[in-house]
């Protein structure tokens, strides 16, 4: 007599794929064709997406609840040539009735925009031509960056490969310090396994620390999984998920989490009662240092924004440290709310007032600075504080440019003194 | 399928802004991506490149962005093999899916000078430094990419099987 078969132990992102691979289970290493519920593209990678489904005479996308395209890179349209690639991206959204195609005053940053809307949510398999797709593992989904070809062949089928990845988890323990948030917990951990230490890999974050982290920080941290290399970031749903989703999300969400003896190729702990504020250094974000430890570096732009850290959270920290206080006369600081509600609640809580009063500019959701786009480009020799997510050769403009990385209360503290700092440097100050 | 050509060598972590920096990203006609490929990398890359010319580099080539005018600059300019320690996951799909010819190779990258005359061979992963006479045996491409290559891309992968 045969004994009962044993259920094979699954990852998260085990049970996600197998789900959406039609199989009782998947393992590290198999390949797979998945079925996805949403395929996203922007105005960069989204014109040759187009041009190829064209090429290959597609007539109609897989389903036009679940393509989704967002210009939000180089929008407002910085010139010519990327009103033309968003005009390719409108013309396209239109002919295909697209459900989900945001322009103008209802347009955000897409990974902002897309678990705000209800669009993505628990469960479900995503992909997305650009590389910060991974933020939807914040939500208990398997979401990942692809290219505009998979976006193609994804628009047409409704399917992509996907070799199942094997999985680093990564367990916060004990408790965050003073302006501590999900930002230094990702750039630590980038600094400790490298730019490629999570390549072909999933991330999943964990811990107690996780468990009350909120949903803009869990958000933050799957955002970076790239930066490490990963092909996933995700945070195992909790109730935390349940009341972001809730009333939001427009399919029926599903709660998956890792079996307790599933496999992991290798498991990480952090003492969080150890970490102070993080800066990633030019011109890697694993060139990780203490706030702290920094030194003496002046500044000439600050950018409080972007797909990681231009979320509700994130203003309302940097409120908090500029109200009553004056940005440096040697600095510009950008506050770049990332959706249009995002911009609307701010302004209602009093937080535009605060920005204006201490000489900031308030952009519009935009990409623009974070990769060099516009609205915010450096010079020459010009340095910046950033919340954004790279601080690679160029990135935000000049090739003999650079980017600090930190969180939003680094960056305001900055902007304040003029130099890279820690808020503590500015906080104390107010007490005398 | 064989090719050949001179050697281009580059660091670890060469990043999508590095082989395309985003102020070109206005566009996705290959031919104006080529003119500014590796533009922040080497500056001279663009003007010197020759068709056929291989690219070699460190660990992790093409990490960051998922822009795939990466691997379409790379193409357009010319070059006809990119050989790597190792490759970024979006650049390594989106190679295989565009039609761009890669390797991994760590051997070969550090056996092999800028300039060095090498000639390749695809379907065997043969590397044959000509300058050195020295020959490599890349990591052999997994089944599924040959079968990518074989179709001629990903789009062609798709209508072979009645998907469109």
């Amino acid at each position: 007599m045969a004994g009962r078969v044993k259920k094979q132990s699954m990852t998260i992102t085990e049970k996600i794929l197998a789900k959406h691979a039609g199989r009782k289970s998947v393992s590290a290493g198999e390949l797979i064709n998945a079925k996805i519920d949403i395929a996203l593209g922007n105005d960069i990678t989204a014109p040759i997406a187009i041009s190829e489904f064209k090429k290959v005479g597609a007539k109609k996308v897989f389903n036009r609840n679940k393509v989704v395209l967002i210009p939000d890179h180089f929008t407002p349209n910085k010139d010519i040539q990327s009103a033309t690639q968003c005009k390719i991206v409108r013309e396209f959204a239109k002919e295909q009735k697209l459900k989900h195609y945001y322009e103008g005053g209802e347009v955000g940053v897409e990974h902002a925009l897309l678990p705000e809307k209800g669009i993505v949510g628990p469960g479900d398999v995503v992909i997305g031509a650009d590389s910060h797709t991974c933020t939807y593992g914040g939500l208990g989904a398997f979401a990942t960056g692809v290219g505009s070809t998979d976006l193609a062949a994804a628009m047409v089928t409704g399917e992509v490969w996907f070799k199942v990845p094997e999985t680093m988890k990564f367990v916060y323990h004990g408790k965050l310090n003073k302006w501590v948030s999900g930002k230094d917990l990702i750039l630590r951990t980038i600094g400790d396994i490298g730019v490629d230490g999570a390549l072909y890999r999933a991330m999943e974050f964990t811990g107690s620390v996780i468990d009350k982290l909120s949903m803009d920080g869990r958000l933050t941290m799957c955002n970076m999984a790239i930066e490490a290399g990963g092909k996933s970031g995700v945070i195992a749903p909790d109730e935390t998920t349940k009341k972001y989703t809730r009333n939001r999300f427009e399919r029926k969400a599903v709660y998956y989490e890792s079996d307790a003896d599933a496999k992991y190729v290798e498991v990480m702990d952090y003492d969080c009662r150890k970490i102070e504020p993080q800066v990633a250094m030019p011109h890697l974000p694993e060139n990780t240092k203490n706030v702290s430890e920094v030194g003496k570096i002046s500044i000439d732009q600050v950018i409080i924004g972007s797909c990681t850290n231009g979320r509700m959270e994130d203003l309302e920290i940097a409120a908090k440290i500029l109200r009553g206080k004056k940005v440096s006369s040697n600095v510009r600081l950008i506050v770049i709310p990332t959706t249009p509600k995002i911009y609307a609640d701010a302004m209602k809580k009093g937080w535009f007032d605060i920005f204006l009063k201490a000489g900031a500019i308030i952009s519009p959701p935009t990409c623009g600075p974070c990769l060099g786009g516009h609205m915010g480009i450096l010079g020459p020799g010009e340095r910046a504080v950033a919340t954004t997510n790279r601080n690679f050769i160029g990135r935000m403009g000049d090739v003999t440019s650079e980017v600090y990385l930190s969180n939003p209360a680094v960056a305001a503290a900055s902007a304040i003194l003029g130099r890279v700092a820690g808020p503590d440097e500015v906080m104390k100050r107010k007490k005398k | 399928m064989k090719v050949k050509g001179s050697v281009w060598k580059f660091g670890a972590d060469v990043d999508t802004d590095r082989i395309i920096p985003a102020r070109y990203l206005n566009t996705s006609d290959p031919k104006e991506l080529a003119k500014c490929c590796m533009e922040d990398a080497d500056p001279e890359f663009s003007k010197h490149v020759e068709k056929g010319d291989i690219i070699m580099a460190d660990k992790n080539f093409g990490c960051g962005s998922s822009r795939e005018h990466a691997p379409i600059s790379i193409k357009a300019s010319g070059v006809s093999c990119v050989i790597a320690k190792s490759f970024a996951r979006i650049f390594y799909r989106n190679s295989f899916n565009m039609g761009l010819p890669i390797l991994e190779c760590a051997e070969a990258v550090d056996g092999t000078k800028a300039g060095d005359k090498v000639e390749v061979d695809m379907g065997k992963g043969e590397v044959y430094n000509i300058t050195r006479k020295k020959t490599y045996q890349a990591r052999p491409v997994p089944p599924f990419m040959q079968e990518l290559v074989g179709a001629g891309g990903l789009m062609k992968w798709i209508k072979k099987r009645g998907k469109v």
